[in-house]
């Protein structure tokens, strides 16, 4: 059963909590704003801070499909949108040949809907008994420019044109979440077509409620303190790659499972592999570092009690 | 509310969203009309009742990159709390920008008459460009060619110049994963033999595809510190020459910090360019922090701009004010980052050259060529190896570091 699109902005944060997504009430305004006024989100940030989470988020709670297009060098039309099956094509040649069709007629037939495999893109454009369908464009930066401008026709009029078959429209806009790692810019002409957000790591408070959330068996003194953890590594200058929400989950599971009940320099000397993903990043904050961090994060958490 | 509903403050509403978009245009940000209708909608879905949505309805709609936002927050801030005060702002700033015209064109004349004394403007010098061209004879082009920059005298580095921007550098080009209609491809393009087949009959002619190519992005690190001063304006003039005709060139300066010059090489014009840098740029001539810099490279930028098979160039002498520290941990970052890093150093034009100093030991290990770039003939051979596909990593400065190692052993 389709559940209709929230009305006002509070309505889109009750929304997507239920989906257990803590968003701040900046991003629930673009979200409402996308859905009520049905043109595609664009979701930028670091890597691991929730933006592929809203999409799949969305399908559940509003009951939809979800479709998925993940982008990759090279994607092209024939796995992006559509195909023709030629096997089956090559088949009803031989046979029209046996017979006695004429050339037109098996033209016509060949190149009908028959024969056409639907890709993500067409896909998404088609009715579904649920409601138009979550259309997830994941990582939009890898593909190359040529399918970001073909893009631009798609998310505009959300139409299609198949030049044997003629043009496919939906009759109801997809609901369309972009998102980007911003391993190259985006081009303007295709932002502009949608509303735009920035995810940035979340704040400790938010990060808080989130890992309650997400990973509930873990004690709330252990959480505390792997959130100040991760919010002080965060504002440590000089990593190369930041551990975001994702490695924030991780590493709480990983606390848990090797029954770790308050944070210490040996537990966390053991699972750095789980927040920091270069050599460099763990090398430096390994040891010393790590343990001046915990030190720091250990008298922030007595002072606040 | 009452405003809400009385049409004549929802026209005001209408009208003030159209004035923020004008001041938001005029700080910078691409605002265009069909935005300012898509505010509109947009305002009207989620009401003006409360500030902050308003803030991030008018956010979602104007802001296009995460860089704008300072600007659109402050342009916010002052334009809806008193809408006037910003026009009047705006009116107080809008002749000194008239004025910054006429002034940043006797700076592009200064920068000309730097360039070249006996020039008035840069008008004429396209015109000396071209008699320079067929001026030139081949033995005194072959003298310019082989001649090192360091030595030529200001007329000489002029001529020298305008060779420069005449270069044409050609990459060569990655495969992609995408594929062409080629008759000589390997690959059967089913989709084109069928349409193909239907307007012949009989025998079915295959068409052929084969994997599409494209040039990869370019990225130029040059040092401007003191020792490499002599070379600098070359090697601007050099950058604007290639960024040119290419869009996914990037290039930065470093000195004692790291500059990101791509926007302003886009001028046509070299000596616009080249005031642009000129000002935007602090530490000409300072001293080098080159790990520093790379470190800063390394953080903000590797990742938007190494993506896709990017070839890395980089200009500097190696001789660095910081003794090479932290250089060896970057340069390896970098060397990992990119499909091929060549280092171009001046001095490697002295017969019997060692990389001894510090800075030049610990970016040795981790680079896939190294090449000397003093003269036009360096240049030019620089511009052939790129139109290869170049060897396998590390190996063409393999000599270098084996040299190195007998050296230390």
């Amino acid at each position: 059963m389709a559940i209709n699109p929230p009305k006002n902005v509070a309505d889109t944060t009750a929304l997507l909590s239920r989906g257990s997504y803590v968003a701040d009430r900046s991003l629930a305004t673009a979200v409402h704003l996308a859905l009520s006024l049905k043109r595609p989100l664009f979701l930028e940030g670091e890597a691991g801070t929730g933006k592929t989470e809203i999409a799949k988020v969305l399908a559940e709670t509003l009951g939809r499909k979800l479709i998925r297009l993940q982008c990759y060098e090279g994607l092209d039309v024939a796995s992006a949108v559509y195909e023709w099956n030629y096997a089956r094509q090559m088949i009803e040649i031989r046979l029209a040949e046996s017979g006695s069709a004429s050339k037109d007629s098996v033209e016509e037939e060949i190149f009908s809907e028959k024969f056409l495999i639907e890709r993500p893109l067409l896909q998404a454009l088609k009715p579904d008994l649920a409601g138009p369908p979550v259309l997830l464009i994941d990582e939009l930066d890898r593909a190359d420019e040529p399918f970001e401008a073909y893009l631009l026709e798609v998310l505009s009029d959300f139409q299609v044109s198949i030049p044997e078959l003629g043009t496919v429209k939906a009759q109801e806009p997809p609901i369309v979440v972009i998102t980007s790692n911003r391993t190259r810019e985006i081009h303007d002409a295709l932002k502009r077509r949608c509303f735009y957000y920035w995810i940035d790591y979340p704040s400790a408070e938010r990060e808080l409620a989130i890992l309650k959330l997400k990973a509930p068996g873990i004690a709330a003194s252990l959480s505390r303190e792997v959130v100040a953890f991760v919010q002080k590594l965060r504002a440590t200058p000089d990593l190369f790659k930041l551990p975001g929400i994702a490695e924030t989950i991780d590493w709480a599971h990983a606390l848990s499972q090797l029954d770790v009940l308050a944070l210490s320099p040996e537990a966390i000397n053991d699972t750095l592999g789980v927040l920091l993903k270069y050599q460099d990043d763990i090398a430096k904050i390994q040891g010393s570092e790590a343990e001046r961090l915990l030190s720091q994060v250990k008298a922030e958490l007595a002072g606040a009690k | 509310m009452e405003g809400t509903s009385a049409p004549q403050n929802g026209g005001n509403l209408l009208a003030n969203i159209m004035y923020f978009a004008r001041a938001l245009r005029a700080a910078g940000l691409p605002v265009g009309p069909g935005q300012v209708l898509k505010a509109v909608e947009a305002v009207r879905q989620v009401g003006i009742e409360n500030r902050a949505d308003f803030y991030w309805t008018l956010h979602a709609v104007f802001v296009t990159r995460r860089d704008q936002r300072p600007i659109f927050d402050q342009a916010f801030h002052i334009f809806w709390r008193n809408p006037k005060l910003l026009e009047k702002m705006m009116g107080l700033l809008l002749p000194s920008l008239s004025v910054n015209d006429p002034e940043a064109e006797t700076m592009n004349r200064r920068l000309a008459e730097a360039l070249a004394e006996n020039q008035q403007n840069a008008a004429p010098e396209i015109e000396r460009e071209q008699e320079f061209d067929a001026a030139m004879s081949f033995s005194e082009s072959e003298k310019l060619r082989k001649m090192d920059f360091e030595q030529m005298s200001n007329e000489e580095m002029e001529r020298a110049r305008h060779a420069v921007r005449n270069l044409a550098l050609v990459l060569a080009e990655n495969p992609t994963r995408r594929f062409a209609a080629n008759p000589q491809g390997a690959r059967i393009d089913m989709r084109a033999t069928l349409r193909a087949q239907l307007r012949s009959s009989g025998i079915i002619a295959l068409k052929r595809k084969r994997r599409a190519t494209k040039p990869p992005p370019l990225v130029v690190l040059c040092d401007i510190s003191g020792s490499m001063s002599r070379y600098t304006r070359l090697f601007l003039h050099f950058l604007h020459a290639v960024s040119r005709d290419r869009s996914q060139v990037y290039a930065f300066l470093f000195g004692t910090r790291l500059s990101n010059i791509t926007r302003y090489l886009r001028s046509r014009d070299v000596d616009e360019a080249l005031d642009r840098v000129a000002s935007a740029v602090e530490d000409w001539s300072g001293g080098t922090r080159i790990g520093q810099s790379l470190a800063q490279f390394n953080r903000r930028w590797s990742r938007r701009v190494l993506g896709q098979g990017a070839v890395v160039l980089l200009i500097t002498d190696g001789l660095d004010r910081d003794g090479g520290a932290g250089l060896d941990a970057e340069m390896d970052r970098l060397h990992k980052s990119c499909r091929r890093l060549i280092w171009l150093n001046p001095l490697l034009r002295y017969e019997g050259f060692a990389p001894k100093s510090l800075g030049m030991r610990a970016i040795l290990p981790h680079v896939d060529e190294f090449r000397p770039v003093h003269n036009l003939e360096s240049l030019e051979t620089l511009a052939e190896a790129l139109k290869q596909a170049g060897p396998r990593r590390l190996e063409a400065a393999a000599h270098w570091r084996q040299d190195l190692a007998q050296k230390a052993g």
